[in-house]
């Protein structure tokens, strides 16, 4: 009945990303023996084209399309830029774990190219029920990733808490969405925002649905109390999945929760402040306090990352626009920071076996010296010692959250941070202080040297210069969410 | 009319009954069977509130297809459910309070419905009667054209099912001798056999080939 | 709402048909059969002997994926109903966007047929 074609330009870099993706499964498949280099490499270009295509074709004007259902705007482009870097730079590292483990089949990088689909319709949705489909999309792809190594137990078991879990968070999500149509009458973020604006008080019925909402994001941003899932599945997965996972995932729930609590949910920010305001502090408390007694790295990394969402909402407790630039200011150091700290865990081979043990990397000064100054980067950059981005990370977060009058969150946090200062420092004291405990295998690839040099150049007191640029793309971002 | 409030107690009970059993039956295919029985019943009441494509969908889709993973899912594992179940009593004060606290939620939402005022009118796009327009053709008119997005994204999430199930469970099967149809059919006369002079009384290895 | 329930009251007494009649068949025997169950004539019959082990054996993980892609090409089926029945009314465009859903399943579908998926052994 309707006669009108919807424009497909401000959708066009998620267009190609589908038919590329289409494109190189059957690539794959049609190709006789192991295609996995080729169809990997020819992921990352197509990552790097649709990035192209997002900057140089949509551009950061705002733009509403398929009858209300997608938007694209600088927030859009910013976030969906910092999640195809992550995906980018995950699958490059991939190569030479999947070769050794025997799973490098071709539909690896097919299913991260699909994910990051989903993530990128994720950040557009305009509507309860477009985001809905783009976090089931990613979320798909990812329960499959976590359990590609299907001969090995952790790995399944992880893959399969992890669907368990995350199709529990769906159903409440889904619940959310329910509640909030049935007592607004729309799923629309634009007439959300209407409806919500004219009623005095939101019936209590949307409050419940849009806390649902939250649960179910929580969820996916691994936030306590919904972060059961995050220790076990970063644990079990194969380590250049959970890079991916620590990484793209991560961006683009923030992004997706920031724009549905502003986007539909503007006028209720003193409902929605409170609930985030708990989410974060149990976030970096938990983060800080139960990492302590970790002895395996991925899981350390597992209740790191769960700290920094705490940070990071802190930018989002403000509910003021310099909040959302401290976000995605946040953000995108936590994806270098994490990016960097991965790779070097992916160089921790002794005798062709992956090694995870923090006491693995005792005395790494002394026998690979590039490699411990570069994850000694990392760990002061976690921690947010200054002189390093990830203090001026923090600094933002912490001062975004002042300015609204949010001072105790802020000394939360800062309590937190000195909390967690000691196991990252207790890794640099290992890997400098302690007795070498054995070589690490050489790299004999060159991506996993060029990621953590790349990432530790970008987190020393270099990153001075790169600040200033990145505060500014985040206020151009974070300017277009609210208007 | 008292046969639509006939109907509609006859399937809300054995669809409450039903899922009850699905519960607390012992043998875990019974609890299956119960739960196609729940579904069959949920179906019914849908097609009372006039909702008859999702009640199609319910039928086919869960039934059909859902229940009978269910089913193999259950019969795959292999579950000794006696041993389940001695565990399964201290998690009952849990379970309650856990339970307690969504009744308490839906009561609240209930009362929020009937009672609110500014409910009524929040509705921003009204639907349209079942009996202007019927359920599968109202659906159908938004779905592809007003909701194209979301139907494609559809289609790339089974995509992905469909990638995944090959990837997680399909293997190859070591030693299995497989037909070329199209080797078979061109396979040429003097490829198939070859024709060899036998003198009577000697075996094949000492003959001559002849042609 | 009454017409639309009227169309479906032929299914409802087709129900209450079925069920009366399984509840009559089930409970004749019940009533009126002789019952006299004992262990050996409950137990399985195995040429004699006994049963060497159990029946059951662990189920095969093809059937498995046999039955998520009918699940998957099922939902296909799903979709195509609406669209059957409204196709005069959504036109060209509503034909040419079930055209690009059904491609992306054919893509699929050529792909699991190429891996091997739909051989049984």
């Amino acid at each position: 009945m309707t006669a009108d074609l919807p424009s497909f330009a401000p959708a066009l870099p998620e267009i190609v990303l589908a038919l590329g993706a289409m494109a190189l499964l059957m690539l794959g498949v049609f190709r006789s023996g192991k295609a996995y280099t080729q169809v990997s490499t020819l992921t990352v270009f197509l990552f790097i084209l649709v990035g192209v295509l997002l900057v140089a074709y949509v551009g950061g004007e705002r733009s509403v399309t398929f009858s209300g259902l997608f938007v694209t705007d600088s927030f859009a482009i910013f976030s969906k830029i910092l999640v195809l870097v992550g995906s980018g730079v995950a699958l490059m590292m991939s190569s030479r774990y999947m070769a050794d483990h025997g799973i490098d089949r071709f539909e690896y990088p097919v299913l991260i190219a699909l994910a990051t689909l989903g993530m990128m319709i994720m950040i557009s949705a305009n509507n309860l029920l477009s985001l809905y489909v783009g976090l089931e999309l990613q979320s798909l792809a990812l329960y499959v990733l976590a359990a590609i190594h299907r001969n090995r137990n952790r790995a399944t078991e992880a893959g399969l808490k992890y669907f368990v879990l995350g199709a529990l968070s769906s159903g409440m999500l889904l619940y959310g969405i329910s509640l909030i149509y049935g007592f607004t009458g729309t799923i629309s973020f634009d007439l959300l925002a209407d409806s919500v604006k004219t009623g005095e008080h939101a019936g209590i019925g949307v409050i419940v649905g849009m806390v649902f909402l939250i649960a179910g994001f929580a969820f996916k941003i691994s936030a306590v109390p919904f972060h059961m899932w995050t220790p076990d599945v970063y644990e079990g997965a194969p380590t250049p999945v959970t890079a991916f996972f620590a990484a793209a995932p991560k961006v683009a729930a923030l992004a997706m929760f920031v724009r549905a609590m502003f986007g539909a949910f503007g006028e209720l920010v003193t409902e929605w402040q409170q609930v985030v305001i708990f989410i974060s502090i149990a976030s970096m408390i938990v983060g800080a306090v139960i990492a302590i007694v970790q002895t395996n790295i991925k899981r350390l990394m597992a209740y790191s990352s769960i700290g920094h969402v705490g940070y990071a909402l802190v930018g989002l407790a403000a509910g003021t626009e310099a909040g959302v630039e401290a976000l995605l200011v946040y953000i995108a150091i936590y994806m270098t920071m994490t990016l960097g700290s991965f790779a070097a865990i992916l160089s921790m081979r002794r005798n062709g076996q992956m090694v995870e043990e923090i006491g693995d990397l005792a005395g790494l000064s002394q026998t690979n010296l590039p490699l411990a100054i570069g994850i000694a980067i990392f760990m002061f950059s976690l921690a947010g010692i200054p002189m390093l981005a990830g203090f001026f990370g923090k600094w933002v977060v912490f001062w975004a959250a002042v300015e609204a009058g949010l001072t105790p969150l802020a000394i939360v946090g800062l309590l937190a941070s000195v909390i967690s200062c000691f196991y990252y420092i207790r890794i640099v004291k290992v890997m400098f202080f302690d007795e070498p405990a054995g070589n690490f295998d050489a790299d004999k690839g060159r991506a996993i040297p060029l990621v953590i040099g790349v990432s530790a150049v970008l987190h020393s007191p270099v990153s001075f210069l790169l600040i200033s640029p990145l505060i500014a793309a985040a206020a151009w971002a974070a300017k277009s969410l609210i208007y | 009319m008292t046969l639509t409030a006939g109907a509609f107690y006859l399937f809300a009970f054995v669809a409450v009954a039903a899922g009850f059993l699905v519960i607390s039956a012992r043998n875990p295919v019974h609890s299956v069977l119960w739960l196609i029985l729940t579904f069959f019943s949920a179906a019914g009441l849908f097609v009372l509130m006039g909702a008859e494509f999702l009640a199609m969908l319910l039928v086919i889709v869960y039934v059909g297809a859902v229940a009978v993973l269910f089913l193999f899912v259950v019969m795959m594992l292999d579950i000794n459910f006696a041993q389940f179940r001695k565990g399964a009593l201290q998690y009952i004060p849990i379970g309650g309070l856990v339970g307690l606290i969504l009744l308490a939620e839906l009561v609240t939402l209930v009362m929020a419905w009937q009672f609110g005022d500014k409910v009524a009118d929040n509705v921003t796009a009204p639907i349209p009667a079942a009996e202007q327009v019927e359920n599968v053709k109202a659906m159908g008119a938004i779905l592809y054209t007003d909701y194209l997005f979301i139907f494609q994204t559809a289609g790339l999430i089974l995509l992905v099912a469909m990638i995944g199930a090959i990837v997680l469970t399909h293997r190859q099967r070591a030693g299995v001798k497989r037909q070329n149809i199209s080797k078979q059919v061109a396979r040429k006369p003097k490829d198939a056999y070859e024709m060899v002079e036998v003198k009577s009384g000697e075996g094949i290895g000492s003959a001559s080939k002849k042609g | 709402m009454q017409s639309l329930l009227m169309q479906y009251l032929p299914i409802l007494i087709f129900l209450g048909i079925a069920i009366g009649l399984s509840v009559v068949f089930v409970a004749a025997a019940w009533l009126i059969a002789r019952q006299n169950p004992d262990s050996e004539k409950l137990s399985a019959y195995e040429c004699g002997f006994e049963a060497f082990e159990d029946a059951r054996h662990q189920f095969d993980v093809r059937f498995y994926l046999v039955a998520i892609l009918f699940i998957i090409f099922d939902l296909e089926v799903a979709f195509l109903f609406p669209w059957a029945v409204t196709l005069g009314k959504i036109g060209v465009f509503g034909f040419w966007s079930m055209m690009a859903f059904l491609g992306v399943l054919t893509i699929g579908f050529i792909y699991e047929w190429k891996k091997g998926a739909l051989e049984w052994e």
